[in-house]
């Protein structure tokens, strides 16, 4: 008779022994460095062109964001509508990306197109002249898009609390206003162009399943272009953070809850406490089985969802926790929230719910790795970063070998209430 | 080409199990064919509800994600107005406590009362966090009682009203899942690093002894054909003015469904697409604008919806997207046109399929529709569209009759 009520028996994940499959790696004739997964079973291919064309490298707010998306919006040679109906015929999907230090141009395609594509994807980095109409209907229409999202509490309480942590002038502080759109012109795109991107420093990320002869398809494609692959110039992350730690913003007298943030201020990934913080966070709000999500979504019912994390950022980062709540119920979802910080701040975590973290964590790394898109993914993430694969084993290791009071060191060195910035949007 | 192996257990549940051993990982995704439309029209938002509770504790195991995620799982699932999927990945060597898992929840909830009461409010916060407290929130509520009179498309997955919801007993909920989470109501696949042999031992030990419940037979009133046009004018404290367009479609397994999938890519999928050059690129009436159809099972709807630029009429802007309709009516579109679009289908079918959690959703889906082997057929159902199917088939979408108009003006 089948015993409905005894698990079957599991392989702990922790004795998984995890390997990060490593890439291939060669320079084109112009130095430029390609990091490639050659791997898969579908014929398909996806390639990101990375640039140091972040906004931290703007002289004026939101040049690095527009440059990056109006890339594709016009050549020497072709408008617009050409070469977005150029690759949608091919099935390609062209995307563009900005973030604080990088910027990326990216393509997906069935492999078979990539000899017809790349040449392409060349004409964008060399020849692109960002037209006056094109820079003026991107213009408009973010004015409108910003209008639109300041109505949503949890769209303002993520700026409000990146500008308290960092200060408004820092890359991770900045953020969009009318005003900045109204006074960015063509001019500053062409040159932040032509520093960033066809004399920028670049590098490529490809995987899925390749064509044999794909070093030499990118080599003809971009190994003559003039890319100057020096460091990248200093960046002034000057922190200035606000000294009022406390804040509640009425944004919308219909609101019918409260967007919430509490963040503070943590080291970037080179600090010791990196991935130790990993496991805490994954306790006190990283998954669904967390303090907070147990507490407050599954016994208290405040909220569809609380979640805590570590801001991905390269220079530094801040700890936030994030939720929307009722609104009556805002106040006491913040109590919870500390009295959660200060049990793991007092008592030892159970080896049962150790143990069950653990094994949480990697099986979610082995998923993770699940396919070449993904393994890019990771490794882009490492090199953008500085960071090579001892990281990764590293923290596997902590992972598996972290110890209670390790952890309950760590929720008193940071899980401290009086550290944390606390906002509420309503 | 998707590689399955197929077998039904006496209780009437289907199984299907595909190989793949370049993963270290495995997925059980199980699918009820139970969806918003299945709900009585005073008791909506209960197929959602459902999939809360499920997570509540089964009636031999306390707690669904804690021993999922202590073998290094993890898990979720979805509502729609057609179906129920819940799916789980883990390293495959731990695909025992997945089926120890869902056979238990398949068995019987453990029907907690305070389960229900705090899933009830967590909806609700949902509901509010989505529908409620954010801008344009309301709209699908609104589009789907203009479209729809009587087909039950008529309410959203999360339910007509918060009330219906806030309302719900534990003796609703109990008669809902013993008439919908059978064995013979679902689709069980397992897919990743397993083998057939084991997953059908398996399969027999733990959903095996489930008691095959009563086959739910489903009878849904068809939505009449419309015979004039609806309009809905509403006022909002939203920033920008927007327009939203549905037309009446064929179901998702008509002929029709593929040139209808086509048309819509045509008029308002990507940058190049026409609505996009046309109204927001050259003419500037609108900042963003798209067209795409709800794909649902029962008959669905074609949809054009755009915010409209600041200083814009409203009646410039309907006068333009009725223009490009009748545009695509007088001249359908061209060869090249057509090309595109496959060529898209194409490229969006293989990356789809590059998962391994998507082919097991999409198995089940299938096999949901009919038969998982239509998986495999699907791109040359595309490419044997022919520009007359898209010509025949915008003419029996766009006709003027078959039309809702919900204009939405910014009392900002």
């Amino acid at each position: 008779m089948l015993d409905r009520t005894v698990a079957p028996p599991i392989l702990d994940s922790v004795d998984f022994d995890l390997k990060l499959k490593k890439y291939d790696h060669f320079l084109l004739d112009n130095q430029t460095p390609v990091y490639m997964i050659n791997a898969g079973a579908e014929e398909v291919a996806s390639i990101e062109w990375v640039f140091n064309a972040g906004n931290c490298f703007e002289a004026k707010n939101l040049v690095a964001s527009a440059t990056n998306h109006l890339i594709k919006n016009g050549t020497k040679t072709e408008s617009s509508f050409e070469i977005s109906e150029f690759f949608d015929f091919y099935g390609a999907y062209l995307g563009t990306g900005c973030s604080n230090e990088t910027a990326i141009i990216s393509l997906s395609c069935l492999s078979k197109h990539l000899p017809i594509l790349l040449p392409k994807v060349a004409e964008l980095i060399t020849a692109s002249v960002f037209p006056e109409k094109e820079l003026s209907i991107y213009l408009q229409n973010q004015k409108q898009r910003l209008t639109i999202s300041l109505q949503k509490g949890d769209f303002v309480a993520n700026r409000l609390i990146d500008v308290y942590l960092y200060g408004e002038n820092h890359p991770y502080g900045k953020f969009t206003s009318l005003e900045a759109l109204n006074a960015i012109n063509r001019e500053d795109l062409c040159s932040f162009y032509s520093d960033r991107y066809v004399n920028g420093n670049c590098q490529i990320f490809i995987a899925g399943r390749l064509p044999s002869n794909i070093e030499q398809l990118l080599n003809n494609n971009f190994g003559n272009l003039p890319f100057v692959n020096k460091k990248a110039s200093s960046i002034n992350y000057l922190r200035q953070p606000a000294t009022e730690k406390n804040y509640t913003i009425h944004n919308d007298e219909n609101a019918v809850q409260g967007a919430i943030r509490l963040g503070r201020p943590f080291p970037n990934r080179h600090s010791e406490d990196w991935s130790k913080m990993q496991v805490l966070n994954t306790v006190f709000g990283g998954y669904f089985g967390s303090r907070l999500m147990s507490n407050i979504r599954e016994e208290k019912g405040y909220t569809y969802g609380i979640h805590s994390y570590v801001q991905s950022h390269v220079n530094e980062s801040a700890l936030i926790i994030s939720t929307e709540a009722g609104k009556d119920v805002c106040q006491a979802t913040i109590e919870e929230v500390w009295k959660e910080a200060k049990i793991l701040r007092e008592e030892l975590i159970d080896e049962e719910e150790l143990q069950l973290v653990r094994n949480y964590m990697v099986g979610s790394v082995m998923g993770s790795l699940d396919g070449p898109f993904q393994i890019i993914g990771r490794w882009k993430n490492y090199i953008l970063n500085g960071l090579d694969d001892r990281f990764f084993y590293k923290s596997l290791d902590t992972i598996k070998t972290i110890t209670p009071n390790e952890l309950q060191e760590l929720a008193n060195k940071y899980l401290t209430e009086e550290h944390f910035y606390h906002l509420t949007v309503f | 080409m998707i590689n399955f192996s197929r077998f039904v257990l006496e209780n009437g549940l289907r199984v299907l199990v595909h190989e793949d051993d370049t993963t270290p990982m495995a997925v059980m995704n199980i699918m009820y064919d139970v969806g918003a439309r299945d709900e009585n029209p005073e008791k909506t938002g209960f197929a959602h509800l459902f999939e809360h509770l499920m997570f509540g504790g089964s009636i031999n195991i306390e707690d669904y994600d804690e021993p999922l995620q202590m073998a290094g799982g993890e898990n979720n699932a979805y509502t729609t107005n057609d179906l129920t999927n819940y799916y789980c990945s883990l390293p495959a060597a731990n695909i025992e406590t997945a089926f120890w898992l869902e056979s238990d929840r398949m068995l019987s909830l453990a029907f907690s009362k305070n389960s229900l009461e705090v899933q009830r409010k967590v909806v609700c916060e949902e509901f509010k966090e989505h529908y409620i407290n954010k801008p344009y929130g309301d709209v699908w509520h609104k589009l789907r009682e203009l479209a729809y009179t009587t087909h039950p498309y008529r309410w959203m997955t999360i339910g007509k009203e918060l009330k219906h919801v806030e309302d719900a007993t534990l003796e609703d909920v109990k008669q809902f899942f013993f008439k919908h989470y059978t064995p013979s109501n679902a689709i069980l696949v397992v897919a990743g690093n397993v083998q057939v042999a084991k997953m059908k031992e398996l399969a027999e030990k733990w959903f095996g002894p489930i008691p095959a419940g009563e086959k739910y037979i489903r009878n849904i009133p068809k939505e009449p054909i419309q015979t004039a046009p609806r309009f809905l004018d509403i006022n909002a404290k939203v920033p920008v003015d927007a327009l939203y367009k549905t037309w009446h479609m064929g179901a998702r397994l008509d002929n029709s469904y593929y040139a209808t999938d086509l048309i819509t890519d045509v008029l308002g999928n990507g940058p190049s697409s026409r609505l996009y050059q046309s109204l927001v690129k050259e003419q500037e009436l609108f900042s963003t604008i798209s067209c795409y159809h709800m794909g649902s099972i029962d008959n669905g709807l074609v949809v054009i919806e755009g915010k409209l630029s600041k200083g814009v009429k409203m009646e410039d802007a309907e006068t333009a997207i009725n223009k490009e309709v009748q545009l695509l009516l007088a001249e359908n579109i061209t060869q090249k046109e057509l090309e595109k679009v496959i060529n898209k289908t194409e490229s969006m079918i293989a990356f789809e399929d590059m998962s391994v959690l998507n082919r097991a959703n999409s198995l089940a889906l299938y096999e949901l529709l009919g038969d998982a082997n239509l998986m495999n057929s699907e791109l040359e159902n595309y490419q044997n569209v022919t520009l007359q199917d898209i010509s025949t088939t915008a003419k029996e979408i766009f006709k003027e009759t078959n039309c809702n108009t919900l204009r939405y003006y910014s009392e900002l």
